[in-house]
């Protein structure tokens, strides 16, 4: 009994000294906006919209994103220009909904949509979560700088015929495997 | 006007630094938890943050000051006054310097252990008043813990007020001028600190008001200026310990002459709150039940055989 009197007593002082030793210790708060943390390059932030190397828009409207986004805030509508290339007519993200999964980028079958690593898109007006293409459209490639979705893929569009894309053979005429 | 016991300048100076002290140690209280626990704590309002409390006030006058409208009015707009009254005349005996003081009262102890009971009451009109079944649960643990921490925290004082020969606090602390009461009171001391923590309901005893368990207790319901009372009372009440434990067992403004006697008084209460705070900091608080047998069956033998050590040896050596 006096025992485990004695016994709880000192472990009551010991913890309160090694509380107090904290006062003396480095403090684990980072001041964050003083001080800026590290975003590593592959972090799910901020969702932009890309552009090829020769300065076109990624994006295809295929609305693949729009599908894989497993809270619906992607938003598009499919246009199509006079070479016959497609893209969108608006591109509309939600942010007050997006989670950041990343599901979109996976999905994506031109590189257009990324997530880039900032992530202060706080806002006054919830309003003012919605993008829109101007707002997504960067100006750049993004993290894939040399891939051009129309030259490597099988559509025909003006001025590139169907097998003259890069790694790709001239279309077989089917008639001709005939027995 | 004068600074003398009683004068109005005297009193109104006493009130404002209580109050001034109980709001700034909101503050100093976060701040100092934060580096218990390896934070920063407020530190962006102000000079490190010391603008702090008046952010807190600011947003505390204006919030919304609301009664349930299945509450019972009377008692529950009382309820907050009493215990910020009570604590505050708690204040009117005791000796903060030589001249500095409310009243030289002949009962001091007894005023001061008085009101602590009429605390009790305060909080137990807030819980029932309420109409809620947390607050209920709240007060019904508050109640309980005051009065029977109370008879302990008064048993465990006997024995310097027999050292002493005098219920007069400012007698107590002259009386000390040959030696702090610390030493031959020791285990007197310490029950009256683990009352006292009991008493105010502070960290490891805070279990009327236990977050994790029953929302905030008896002021669940509460919000506005009204929870404020009980908020800064809560304060209030460390402050008054802090200083009873000053007066009772550290000689109150008895030190050495380079300083001031008020100045000794404030930085002895000033350790005591911080060693309340770190109390918070590190000790984890115990279950309701063990709370009250720790009471009962150890702290209430303990200073029964104190008080009567302490009479025995007092009449031996006369």
């Amino acid at each position: 009994m006096v025992r485990l009197i004695v016994d709880t007593l000192l472990s009551q002082v010991r913890t309160l000294w090694l509380v107090f030793m904290k006062l003396f210790q480095k403090k684990d708060t980072v001041e964050y906006p003083d001080q800026q943390p590290y975003m590593f390059p592959r972090w799910r932030g901020r969702i932009i919209l890309s552009r090829d190397p020769d300065g076109e828009e990624r994006c295809v409207a295929c609305n693949l994103c729009a599908v894989a986004c497993p809270v619906d805030c992607i938003a598009l509508q499919k246009g199509e220009m006079e070479d016959g290339r497609w893209y969108p007519e608006f591109f509309r993200i939600n942010f007050s909904r997006c989670i950041m999964c990343g599901f979109c980028e996976e999905a994506c079958p031109t590189n257009a949509i990324q997530l880039t690593p900032d992530f202060e898109m706080a806002e006054y007006v919830r309003q003012d979560m919605v993008w829109e293409k101007e707002d997504l459209l960067i100006n750049g490639t993004g993290k894939y700088h040399d891939y051009n979705f129309y030259r490597v893929a099988g559509k025909k569009i003006e001025g590139k015929d169907k097998g003259e894309a890069l790694n790709e053979a001239a279309p077989v005429d089917v008639r001709s495997l005939l027995p | 006007m004068s600074l003398e016991i009683g004068s109005p300048l005297t009193v109104g100076l006493i009130l404002f630094a209580v109050i001034i002290t109980g709001a700034l140690l909101i503050t100093v209280e976060r701040r100092l938890l934060g580096f218990w626990q390896e934070r920063l704590g407020p530190n962006r309002v102000g000079w490190f943050g010391s603008l702090q409390v008046v952010a807190d006030m600011i947003k505390i006058f204006t919030k919304e000051d609301w009664i349930p409208p299945f509450a019972d009015r009377f008692s529950f707009v009382i309820a907050p006054g009493i215990i910020m009254s009570v604590v505050l005349l708690s204040f009117a005996v005791i000796p903060f310097a030589p001249n500095v003081g409310v009243i030289d009262s002949n009962i001091g102890v007894l005023f001061v252990l008085a009101m602590a009971s009429l605390g009790a009451y305060s909080v137990m009109l807030g819980g029932l008043s309420s109409d809620n079944k947390y607050a209920l649960l709240g007060s019904l643990r508050a109640a309980a813990q005051m009065v029977s921490y109370e008879v302990f925290m008064g048993i465990s004082l006997l024995g310097v007020v027999a050292l002493a020969g005098s219920f007069n606090l400012r007698e107590i602390v002259e009386a000390q001028s040959g030696g702090w009461y610390i030493i031959p009171q020791f285990i007197g001391f310490v029950i009256f600190l683990i009352a006292g923590v009991a008493e105010s309901h502070r960290l490891p005893f805070d279990i009327p008001e236990a977050e994790q368990e029953i929302c905030a207790g008896y002021h669940t319901e509460y919000s506005g200026m009204k929870f404020g009372m009980f908020f800064v009372a809560e304060y209030v009440g460390l402050v008054l310990i802090a200083s009873l434990i000053t007066v009772l067992f550290f000689g109150g403004w008895l030190g050495p002459t380079f300083l001031p006697p008020i100045i000794w008084f404030a930085i002895k209460a000033f350790g005591f709150i911080a060693f309340f705070i770190l109390m918070r900091a590190a000790v984890p608080r115990p279950r309701y039940d063990q709370l009250m047998t720790y009471g009962w069956l150890f702290l209430l033998p303990l200073s029964l055989v104190n008080l009567l050590v302490t009479g025995v040896i007092i009449l031996s050596t006369q």
